[in-house]
């Protein structure tokens, strides 16, 4: 899209859904709608990628994305590029809500948000998980293009299983000085947080004995048992490359459930 | 303004705090504060996250709200393993002794459902039986939150303790209004690398 088309489109409001049924023992995408500029598209039985059809998320745009994963059923969601966050008139929002039924498997794993100069942008993710559900969820954020100090980004993340909280986390970024308590000098910042099923849970005090369940560290990156059924990866890195490197490395590193 | 928050509060009080850093060593082994300025930016980040998550909670404590549902709520809001058993040692300790000093339904109600409870629970409960407000529980635990740390700073690089202190005087104490979820990724790593490490002064 031409800089003059950016420039000429008005604030969207989108929302845009996935839902799965299990139809004779396999899964079936039964809701697949895109409301630009969130396209989705079909890209495997049970995979759907999503296409921008539309500069963006521009300033104003309000945007949302709500999976449904059916009980005993797999999705899997990718994006085809990054997405390009930039400036306009307002603050801008995307938002993904995801629920995930017993037995089900998700798997988000879209490409990184990149804030560009002068954007203002908040992101949201609202995740509940039913009894013994899977998720494998990845989040990257890189602060500004090339040569870009970057924008203004909130993003707030909130999952929950079998009716517990299991993540809770809010990340300010370009909004005030960079702390060496926060982020330090890192431009990019991301996490995949993948989940066993809740039966398998154990108390802190159990998790401290094991030397698997102690978690993993190394240069920017760190693997971390949550106390819930869940594990979180989380790294920071100078660009997007080394940050999926890092990220990779904690994966790596945590016990197949 | 009650005298048993003063206490509370006071780094003498016997509940162990002077043990931990609060990832304060670890950034100092790795570079990260090294000066006056760098210990500033570490505490303003400090503050407005870890110290802002337990100012919420230590204030809903205080105001009555469920400990065990509080305790959980910070249990999803704490990613590192290692940050939440700086947390429960902390608070286990401070439910110890303020069950000593000011003996009481309240507190022992606490330590029947949570022995070692988050830090910023074992504090609100606290304040409440002392006879605190809400809001002074939250910038109670602000305080802890920071103060800590900048006396780790004093001990760890030999800062000026006045110097120090009035970098504590300026920092802008958060609101405790709401319950929020500020996570700060290289607190994360501090305390995980920090736990690993072999030659440490402070526990956490």
């Amino acid at each position: 899209m031409s800089l003059a088309a950016v420039a000429a489109r008005r604030a969207m409001r989108a929302r845009a859904e996935i839902a799965t049924t299990l139809s004779a023992g396999r899964t079936a995408l039964t809701v697949l709608r895109s409301s630009p500029p969130l396209t989705l598209r079909q890209t495997g039985p049970v995979t759907v990628h999503l296409v921008s059809t539309a500069a963006g998320p521009l300033g104003g745009d309000e945007l949302e994305l709500d999976l449904r994963v059916a009980p005993g059923t797999t999705l899997e969601v990718g994006s085809i590029a990054s997405t390009l966050v930039l400036p306009g008139e307002g603050p801008s929002s995307m938002t993904v809500t995801a629920h995930v039924g017993a037995g089900a498997s998700l798997r988000f794993a879209p490409e990184p948000t990149v804030l560009a100069d002068g954007c203002d942008h908040r992101m949201a993710v609202r995740l509940s998980l039913d009894g013994d559900a899977r998720v494998w969820w990845r989040e990257e954020v890189v602060m500004g293009r090339y040569g870009e100090a970057g924008g203004r980004c909130v993003t707030r993340f909130d999952a929950t299983a079998g009716g517990r909280p299991l993540l809770r986390q809010e990340l300010e970024l370009g909004t005030g000085p960079c702390s060496p308590a926060v982020l330090g000098g890192a431009r990019c910042v991301g996490s995949v947080l993948t989940t066993r099923p809740c039966d398998t849970a154990v108390a802190d005090g159990a998790v401290a004995d094991g030397a698997v369940a102690d978690g993993a560290v190394a240069d920017g990156v760190v693997v971390m048992p949550l106390a819930g059924p869940g594990t979180l990866v989380q790294a920071l890195a100078a660009d997007a490359v080394e940050l999926r490197e890092r990220l990779d490395w904690g994966l790596a590193q945590v016990p197949p459930s | 303004m009650t005298p048993g928050l003063l206490l509370l509060t006071d780094s003498r009080l016997p509940a162990g705090s002077h043990a931990h850093s609060g990832g304060m060593e670890q950034a100092v082994k790795e570079g990260l504060v090294h000066d006056l300025a760098s210990l500033e930016s570490f505490l303003a980040g400090r503050l407005r996250t870890a110290g802002a998550v337990a100012a919420g909670f230590a204030s809903q404590a205080c105001a009555g709200h469920d400990p065990v549902e509080l305790d959980a709520e910070l249990d999803a809001r704490t990613a590192s393993p290692a940050q939440r058993e700086a947390a429960r040692t902390q608070g286990r300790l401070l439910l110890r002794v303020a069950r000593r000093i000011w003996p009481s339904p309240a507190l022992e109600e606490l330590a029947g459902r949570l022995p070692s409870p988050h830090h910023p629970i074992a504090l609100g409960v606290t304040a409440a039986v002392v006879g605190a407000t809400p809001r002074e529980a939250g910038a109670a635990a602000a305080y802890h939150a920071v103060t800590g740390p900048a006396t780790a700073a004093v001990r760890l690089l030999g800062l000026d303790p006045v110097a120090v202190h009035r970098v504590l005087a300026t920092l802008d104490l958060p609101s405790p209004d709401g319950l929020p979820a500020a996570s700060a990724p290289l607190l994360d790593l501090l305390a995980e690398r920090h736990r690993r490490s072999p030659v440490r002064l402070f526990v956490s």
